[in-house]
């Protein structure tokens, strides 16, 4: 066998890479004052750069907008209806109020009708829009909380049959727990097809879930609504990362919530690398009392944003190996897993 | 893409279909899959796979799905969803007949207690809330949404695996009774019930030996220049259409270069007849420019509340609207041109389907139509029961194999229509003036008025005694329309433009004409003119208006998803005098709703839903919505 020698006076020195083009500016006016975009940037990312906070519900970075909350809608010069500022690109010209009347109405509205239809609870950026637009959680009915009054399953869809459990019709439906990784409780569910992105077109490409039905019954759903572990998914948890209002969530925080111990004030996220594979995937382990109740992975992370594997996500159990005693009927409290 | 699929077999008849359906339309050797880029190119084969599998069994099963699966390569979930989208495919198990029995505006008071027959015949609808049992034996019954009958109400669609639709209109006891007994006879009841529901197959012949249904009434008040021929020529003759002038237009447009197509359709002032009467030529003139690949589809998914005159057209006089996209396709340099129909016309659809391959046979489409060098195909796509579908981004989506939801908008379908491509949509009767503009522009400019030459096809039902499809020259009167339908006394109210228009006072003068619709602040629509005779139909029909919203809205956006359920439970309360508050408190209520509505909405139903309720306010003021007994079985509120 020869052995090859390299030394730096052999390696040619790396290409230099041409800058990307630069994309044209745009001139527009926001809420009267005068900015520059870029071309093929949203009214959003416009918003954004200049500080404006645009309320946002199905809005994510790392996905495709889909505008379909309606939240982060405002008022554009010219145009009939208010649009939505996550998906509409700008042009030379525009003018825009951000916050004007008509999209405080708007907003209010928006927020007022999902609050009667789902169980706002767990979204956690709720609270601050309900206070800044003065919602009113009872305007189109009570608000939706937990409650086990509809603990059924939801009946198989009839597009084109509204047939309500109650008045007002609201999302409540029985929690699905089929599998030891994540909980969904569509009672949450706002519809924002974040999880249908994340498990799509836009991260995982597994497809095991779609939304399914049509209108007011549309929920979120594997092939004839059957368990996951019978479906396509493969746990990465992708959609449990994307969720904002804890519709899916974590098997162990739910366990946690549920019995009242939830409590981000004695919690800390832990930073590391996944030890699974070579990819090394950032993960954000948050921590309560010693035991890893969930993880994260940053959603702006260049090459994996934000998601995970089944492994990197839910493959967590083998840190608290050794750290309390065996469940009884289990081996020797003196013996270790390794 | 790894498929995860269940292990069981579909069945023959599933198989079968999938066959018939598919194979046609997967042949690459017909130059489709060359001809259209996509990303998955099999994908747009799954509505006519779910029809497939529909037709084949009543239901759409998971074998059967999991197969189409298989052969179109499309995820099994994403598959489901658009399967569950679309009112004609039940993903739960049902008979494989069902009576499609329609309780909407015009339907309504006399389908009452026809739905009642159903009832005690048959069971619950078995669309209704769990609990229900799935009914015994081969027959079904659901309530549907207008099925474009309106002019015969009350209407009815039958629908048999193993057989095919047919419409029945209109309907009667003894029709339902008959069904009823063929299907169900009383001394086997017994035993149909005993036996699976889904295995008892109905007997065969059984759309054969219904009654046809009489033709429609058509009636042209001043030139004829879109309905002509209906009643006269055999729709399913090419010869008898060339005899009676078919296929001039076509003759002329190719005789000159496509721009001077559109030059005339500009001249003619043609604006879109399917409601938002958008100007055509400008609409062309975007879609002929753009470089590469575009494409012309025709919208006849015509589903508007009270509208029926695209399928008047199109049953009777399909080779008009198959020559009209030809011409169109020519002028818009477009090599392919799709006409996605509503699933629930089966005539229709015969009669196109029949046209279609026998232009083709003829050479009047294909590589070379008529010897000019200019190449086109028609592509025939049903649509499955989904009002939304008659939205042009939705249209594009379900053709695509998509759930029919709407895109935003920018980017126009001008620009990025159909895969992706620039694409002109247009409605049937839109496309229908090409005939006369091009055989006949004097008389097509002379007709109507001076901002809006030629005709309009008006659809009167309700409270007339001859209801029917009217064409009247641009410029006439509502009134002089309701005294040529044989209404004397003006009713309590008229609905103009269906679920998405709005109510105007019975005797109110208004010109038919867009710049007539503006000056009298009414919206024309799709040309829906629906009599009522009483305010408490009024109110009758507003809640039937909001419940056809919450039933067609698509779910995508909170305030169409959730706004139109709690505009009808809004109206349910105030009609069943349980205001929550006062009256007052309910009419604000409904004002920061219609404002959402109008101003956060993805698209036009959301942005119309509360449209015509709050004619009816301004109308006829707010007491009309306490007005009428509820007739409405399916109330929002209890």
């Amino acid at each position: 066998m020869t052995l090859v020698h390299w030394s730096v006076e052999h390696h040619p020195p790396p290409p230099v890479l041409p800058d990307p083009p630069e994309r044209a500016p745009v001139p527009l006016t926001l809420d009267g004052v005068s900015v520059e975009g870029r071309e093929g940037e949203t009214i959003l990312d416009v918003a954004r750069a200049a500080g404006i906070d645009v309320p946002v519900a199905c809005y994510a970075e790392n996905l495709t907008p889909v505008n379909a909350c309606r939240l982060c809608v405002v008022e554009l010069e010219g145009a009939r209806t208010l649009v939505p500022a996550c998906a509409r690109r700008i042009e030379a010209g525009m003018v825009i109020q951000t916050d004007s009347p008509r999209v405080a109405a708007a907003r209010k509205a928006v927020l007022e009708l999902l609050a009667s239809s789902a169980d706002l609870s767990a979204w956690d950026a709720f609270p601050g829009y309900a206070a800044r637009y003065g919602v009113d959680v009872s305007r189109f009915g009570e608000a939706v909380t937990a409650s086990d009054d509809d603990a059924s399953p939801l009946p198989p869809p009839t597009p084109g049959h509204h047939h309500p459990r109650s008045s007002p019709a609201t999302a409540r439906q029985a929690v699905k727990v089929d599998n030891d990784c994540y909980v969904r409780d569509y009672s949450r569910c706002i519809l924002c097809y974040r999880c249908v992105e994340a498990c799509g077109d836009d991260a995982q490409a597994t497809y095991a879930i779609s939304a399914a039905g049509r209108g007011f019954a549309t929920r979120i759903s594997t092939e004839f609504d059957v368990a996951l572990p019978d479906s396509a998914c493969v746990y990465c948890g992708n959609c449990v990362g994307v969720c904002p209002t804890g519709a899916l969530m974590f098997a162990s925080e739910a366990k946690l919530r549920s019995a009242g111990e939830w409590d981000p004030a004695r919690q800390h996220t832990t930073e590391t690398i996944c030890p699974y594979c070579g990819v090394g995937c950032e993960l954000g382990l948050v921590v309560q009392d010693d035991r890893i109740v969930k993880v994260t992975s940053p959603a702006d992370h260049s090459v994996t944003k934000g998601n995970l594997c089944v492994k990197g996500r839910f493959g967590f159990d083998f840190v608290h190996a050794g750290r309390e005693p065996p469940p009884r009927g289990a081996r020797g409290a003196g013996e270790r897993e390794g | 893409m790894e498929l995860t699929l269940p292990a069981g077999p579909a069945s023959e008849a599933e198989l079968a279909a999938l066959d018939e359906a598919l194979s046609p339309l997967l042949d690459l050797s017909r130059g489709e899959g060359r001809a259209h880029s996509s990303a998955h190119p099999k994908r747009r084969h799954l509505l006519a796979g779910l029809h497939a599998l529909r037709r084949a069994r009543g239901y759409i099963s998971a074998a059967g799905l999991a197969e189409l699966c298989r052969r179109l390569e499309v995820p099994y979930a994403d598959a489901y969803g658009v399967a569950s989208f679309y009112a004609l495919f039940p993903t739960t198990p049902r008979p494989p007949a069902t009576i499609h029995l329609c309780d909407d505006l015009a339907c309504a008071a006399r389908a009452a207690p026809l739905a009642k027959l159903l009832r005690a015949r048959l069971g619950e609808d078995p669309s209704a809330p769990v609990g229900e049992a799935s009914p015994p034996g081969p027959l079904a019954w659901a309530a549907s949404p207008c099925l474009g009958r309106c002019e015969a109400a009350p209407a009815a669609l039958l629908t048999v695996a193993g057989e095919g639709d047919a419409a029945l209109a209109p309907v009667s006891e003894a029709d339902l009774v008959a069904l009823c007994e063929r299907l169900v006879p009383p001394p086997s009841r017994e035993a149909a019930t005993a036996t699976s529901a889904t295995n008892g197959a109905p007997p065969p012949g059984l759309l054969g030996a219904l009654a046809s249904p009489a033709p429609p009434r058509v009636v042209a008040l001043g030139p004829a220049l879109l309905t002509a021929r209906i009643g006269v020529v055999d729709p399913e003759s090419l010869a008898d259409y060339r005899r009676h002038g078919g296929y001039e237009a076509l003759r002329l447009a190719l005789q000159r270069p496509p721009d001077a197509t559109i030059a005339a359709v500009r001249a003619a002032k043609l604006t879109g007849r399917g409601g938002a009467g958008f100007p055509t030529a400008a609409k062309w003139e975007a879609v002929a420019r753009a470089p590469g690949e575009h494409y012309l589809v025709c919208n006849a998914d015509e589903s508007e509340p009270g509208t029926f005159k695209d399928r008047v057209l199109a049953e009777g006089d399909p080779f008009s609207i198959l020559e009209a996209i030809t011409i169109a396709a020519y002028a818009l340099r477009a090599q392919h041109a799709y006409v996605y129909l509503r699933g629930e016309y089966p005539l229709a659809r015969a009669r196109l389907g029949t046209a279609i391959e026998a232009a083709r046979a003829a050479g009047l489409l294909g590589s070379d139509v008529a010897g000019s060098g200019f190449a086109l195909e028609v592509h025939l796509v049903s649509g499955a029961g989904a009002y939304i579908c008659g939205e042009e981004t939705a249209l594009l989506n379900s053709i695509e194999g998509f759930r029919g939801e709407p895109r935003a908008k920018p980017p126009f379908p001008t620009e990025v229509g159909l895969f992706a491509r620039p694409t002109a949509i247009n409605n049937v009767e839109t496309l229908a003036n090409l005939l006369p503009i091009l055989t006949d522009p004097a008389t097509y400019l002379a007709t109507g008025t001076e901002a809006s030459p030629g005709t309009r096809a008006y659809c009167l039902s309700g409270a007339i005694p001859r209801p029917g499809l009217y064409e009247v020259a641009q410029g006439t009167t509502l009134q002089a329309l309701l005294r040529a339908a044989g209404v004397e006394e003006p009713p309590a109210a008229v609905l103009l433009g269906g679920a998405a228009g709005g109510f105007v006072r019975g005797d109110a003068e208004i010109a038919l004409s867009a710049e007539g619709a503006r000056a009298a602040s009414v919206s024309l629509g799709s040309g829906v003119v629906l009599a009522l005779a009483s305010t408490e139909d009024v109110a009758e029909a507003c809640r039937r208006i909001a419940r056809f919203f919450v039933e067609e809205s698509c779910g995508q956006c909170v305030p169409c998803r959730v706004g139109t359920v709690r505009q009808a439970e809004l109206l349910s309360r105030v009609g069943a005098d349980r205001p929550l508050g006062s009256l007052a408190d309910e009419l604000t209520r409904f004002a920061e709703l219609a404002e959402v509505l109008r101003d956060a909405s993805i698209c036009g139903l959301g942005q119309t839903a509360p449209a015509a309720i709050a004619s009816a306010i301004a109308t006829f003021g707010p007491e009309i919505l306490r007005g009428g007994g509820s007739r409405n079985e399916h109330e929002g509120a209890r």
